[in-house]
């Protein structure tokens, strides 16, 4: 165990995070040596009552070897600078075909549940060398998402959404800790990622519990809390239609965008008086403390369903182009895990 | 910095010899012996003993914290501690170790004793609000330790809400209230230094003419005054949500608690460069004195201390680089968290400079200053491991945090308090103290720090969470190393306790310059005397007149008498 002073490296991420930290690591392993073999040198050589040479320096050596530290150190940390955040800005963005997973923390476990349906508590299962986007939310307190075979940290916030992505390198069993501290049992908030192979992982899909996907449970929600009444094409009140939003600009008065995405969703939903669509009354109640974020998840994961083309009315079901992991139990079959060809065009199950 | 000034002073003329008044007065210590007299005291150099003494209280009660802490992970089961009393603990240890030991140590301690007589005035600006700074201070720390008593809170020193506000069960409010207090108690000492720095320089002091540490507590004054009053409206912000349940940063009611983390740093960390540079200033007066050198560039030593100050108002976004920020911000909190390490290196290639040529001896206060150089340069380093995003997105929250801010705050800071202690330990007391027992304690705490704090880096890098109080097993090994390492510690830091209250009792009577120092508290007795100095010093040249050759400064006053104890 003494042996292994790097933790295991099992993602894109971990790569490029450990180059830099060996990177730095022998900068500084280098620095100090430097410092502290000067320290030495110069206190034994000069020791008092030493015979070495003790000429004072003419004031002209001293500037100049300011100067010339000076620039080197700030030269020297300007390139680690330009190293390291040329390295995170390449990771920022989130590849298009990624696996979404919802995370929602609370004291003291993790609830996890993919767009495909599979839910779990403490445990994440992924498909190994498949980008996985997580999109996570507290039902409390503020926690953080961390991997460390991932080299993966993301805090979770009450009420707030933060993404983070990943992509698995190796199969295997990885350490979920929880590294905010949250109350009481913070260092017990622990979970497992496990990552499988391919066929594994379609095999493990098939063999959850049935139940409804995110997005048809959101489509329940819709009818059922209410919101298809105003919001559903044809609908007596004036509001504006949900169909084709996603991730688009949408005209607010007083001339400003927004753009809707799931914060966006969120606040309109809990505070829909803030941000009124041009040309809409803001007659639309409140929906906080009628809806958990769990509801709020699964409502937005609805409406995300319902596509980002304006006029193009995609019906649920529609596997969603973003996801390589399409909708209901019985469509998912080996051939739908990640590396599959994306269904584009309506299949046998859609519904109209 | 001339020293061949005009033809009357002599070549490191710090005094006019004609205005020095040689009838001796009592020292400040003998001046009165009741209570009053020191609970009511308006001198600064009492109040400095008031602060060290409450200090050093709060430094045991936040280590007895620790010990417990570092017992408990020796094992990777909870065995001595239960949950939610490890939580208090290192809480505990947290709070009182930032705001009732390291802001107060070194600028209230040493600060208050020594600014004024190093610049050659008699007391401090304002006298009394010197004093009421220390009640304050008391104040607060009696707040946290009612809240100790009474149950604990749990939070982490952080506050972070909404756990803070919201969630937790524990004395959180008593504990804020207390920190807020303290904080005044801060600004006050830095209103006090800056007005004493401006207005009570002796003649012929002028700014470049200030010894560093003078420099290093005009420095931290303006941070003390700039970034507590945000820390004072954040806590009183928390103290509003738990108590009144006013809506701030509770975010089921539209509150952010993010934003809370904003103000929350934007006050802790100038917070670490308030507990950094009033080290960087004592050892710049260790180094120079134990080499018998003029400091290397002091000019440039000045302005890395004022572009410490400045630049590190601007770079509290690194402890957020996960909380979600924009990425735009996190780059710019990134590079900035680059530059003001520049000035930091500079100070340590300054101080490695100012040994070439020297005279080294390697008394104790000279080996705490060593160790500091040393430990700091580390800790200094692994800070740009953490201004590097994707390193910092990994160890964030981990015990490379852990080790990081331990090497500068206690490895860098507190061993620069001990080296000022032993330093000025003569002219604060009057006596002197075991030497070989100084430096057995010195070199202890160096090793049995690095013991404690270095595994803390690798258990960081391999994952584990700080504030775990049961953890993985496969972190055990770099546990029971640091563990091990806080037994040495502790016995290291128990040993000035007992050498230095022996010198109190038993020590032989100093000199007024056992180190034959320069600078203008060694112009006087030793303790000096209530006024400071027997006659009107007048300053005629820089600071750290060391020959070259190692020979003492040349003395231009009548010698006071070398044992001349006035107690």
């Amino acid at each position: 165990m003494v042996g292994r002073l790097m933790p295991e490296s099992a993602s894109l991420q971990a790569v490029l995070t450990d180059r830099i930290f060996i990177g730095l690591t022998i900068a500084s392993a280098l620095i100090l040596a430097l410092v502290v073999g000067l320290l030495l040198v110069f206190a034994i050589r000069f020791r008092r009552g030493s015979k070495a040479d003790r000429h004072p320096l003419p004031e002209i050596v001293s500037r100049e070897f300011e100067i010339g530290w000076t620039a080197a150190t700030i030269f020297l940390f300007v390139f680690i600078f330009w190293w390291a955040a040329s390295a995170e800005i390449g990771a920022y963005s989130v590849p298009p075909n990624a696996i979404e997973i919802h995370v929602v923390a609370k004291q003291w476990m993790w609830k996890v549940q993919g767009s495909n349906g599979a839910r779990e508590i403490n445990e994440l299962h992924v498909p190994v060398n498949a980008p996985v986007k997580l999109i996570m939310t507290s039902q409390d307190v503020i926690h953080s998402f961390f991997v460390p075979a991932f080299r993966l940290k993301r805090d979770v916030l009450p009420d707030q959404q933060t993404e983070a992505w990943f992509q698995a390198t190796k199969t295997g069993t990885f350490h979920l800790l929880c590294t905010e501290y949250c109350g009481t049992d913070h260092a017990r908030m622990l979970g497992r990622v496990i990552v499988m192979e391919p066929e594994a992982y379609a095999r493990w899909l098939s063999a959850q519990p049935e139940g409804d996907d995110l997005a048809h449970q959101g489509e329940r929600l819709f009818s059922e809390r209410g919101c298809a009444g105003c919001h559903a094409p044809g609908s007596a009140v004036h509001a504006p239609s949900l169909a084709g939003i996603w991730e688009r600009p949408v005209p607010l008065e007083g001339g400003r965008f927004a753009t809707a995405d799931a914060a966006y969703l969120r606040d309109s939903i809990l505070q829909p008086g803030r941000d009124v669509v041009a040309g809409y009354a803001p007659v639309m109640p409140s929906y906080a403390g009628l809806l958990d974020d769990g509801e709020i998840q699964a409502i937005t994961a609805y409406i995300r369903a319902l596509g980002s083309e304006p006029g193009v009315v995609r019906a649920l079901g529609t596997p969603d182009l973003r996801s390589n992991v399409p909708g209901g139990v019985r469509e998912r079959s080996p051939a739908m895990v990640p590396g599959a060809p994306v269904l584009d065009q309506p299949g046998p199950g859609v519904r109209p | 910095m001339s020293t061949t000034a005009g033809t009357t002073a002599s070549p490191t003329g710090l005094a006019d010899p004609d205005e020095l008044d040689l009838r001796l007065p009592v020292s400040y210590l003998a001046d009165g012996h009741s209570v009053r007299s020191w609970l009511l005291t308006t001198d600064h150099k009492r109040i400095a003993i008031l602060y060290a003494i409450t200090i050093t209280v709060f430094f045991f009660i936040g280590g007895a914290a620790a010990t417990l802490v570092r017992l408990e992970l020796a094992t990777p089961e909870a065995d001595v501690l239960r949950a939610d009393t490890y939580n208090k603990l290192f809480t505990l240890h947290g709070v009182v170790m930032v705001w009732f030991f390291l802001i107060p140590s070194i600028p209230n301690t040493l600060g208050n004793f020594l600014v004024p007589l190093m610049i050659g005035a008699r007391d401090v600006a304002y006298p009394k609000l010197n004093l009421i700074s220390w009640y304050l201070n008391l104040g607060g720390g009696l707040l946290a330790v009612a809240a100790l008593l009474a149950g604990g809170v749990d939070t982490g020193w952080t506050f972070y809400v909404p756990y803070s506000t919201v969630f937790s069960n524990t004395w959180v409010s008593l504990t804020v209230l207390g920190v807020f207090t303290t904080g005044f108690s801060s600004i006050a000492t830095g209103v006090n230094f800056i007005g004493t720095v401006h207005l009570l320089r002796a003649p012929g002091m002028t700014w470049f003419r200030l010894p560093l540490f003078v420099w290093a507590m005009y420095t931290t004054s303006l941070m003390f005054v700039l970034a507590t009053p945000v820390l004072a409206v954040t806590l009183l912000l928390v103290f509003a949500e738990r108590t009144f349940g006013l809506p701030i940063f509770d975010p089921a009611r539209g509150g952010d608690p993010i934003l809370f983390q904003h103000l929350f740093w934007f006050y802790s960390h100038p917070a670490v460069y308030i507990m950094v540079l009033p080290a960087m200033g004592v050892v710049s007066e260790l180094i120079t004195c134990f080499s018998r050198r003029k400091v290397f560039g002091y000019t440039f030593m000045v302005y890395a201390l004022v572009a410490i100050a400045v630049i590190g108002f601007f770079t509290w976004g690194h402890h957020m680089f996960t909380s979600g920020m924009s990425p735009y911000a996190a780059l710019v909190f990134s590079f900035l968290s680059f530059i003001v390490a520049v000035p930091s290196a500079i100070k340590v290639f300054n101080w490695t400079g100012t040994l070439y040529r020297g005279q080294v001896g390697f008394e104790s206060p000279m080996l705490y200053a060593l160790g500091f150089v040393g430990l700091f340069t580390l800790g200094g380093l692994t800070g740009l491991f953490l201004a590097s995003i994707p390193v910092d997105v990994h160890v964030q929250d981990t015990y490379f945090v852990v080790a990081h801010f331990h090497y500068i705050m206690v490895g860098a800071s507190v061993s620069a308090y001990f080296g000022g202690l032993h330093f000025w330990w003569p002219k604060i007391t009057g006596r002197t103290y075991p030497e070989t027992w100084a430096r057995f304690a010195a070199i202890l705490m160096f090793f049995g720090f690095n013991l404690t704090f270095f595994p803390q880096f690798i258990a960081g890098y391999l994952g584990m969470p700080r504030r775990y109080h049961v953890y993985p097993p496969e972190f055990q090994i770099w546990n029971v190393l640091s563990s091990a390492g806080a037994a040495v510690l502790a016995a290291a830091y128990l040993m000035p306790l007992g050498y230095l209250t022996w010198s109190l009792l038993f020590g032989e009577r100093a000199g007024n310059n056992p180190w034959d120092a320069s600078g203008l508290e060694w112009r006087t007795s030793s303790p000096p005397p209530r006024r400071n100095f027997f006659g009107s010093p007048r300053v005629q040249g820089g600071p750290y007149n060391y020959h070259p050759e190692g020979v003492a400064p040349v003395h231009d006053q009548p010698r006071l008498p070398s044992r001349g104890s006035l107690t």
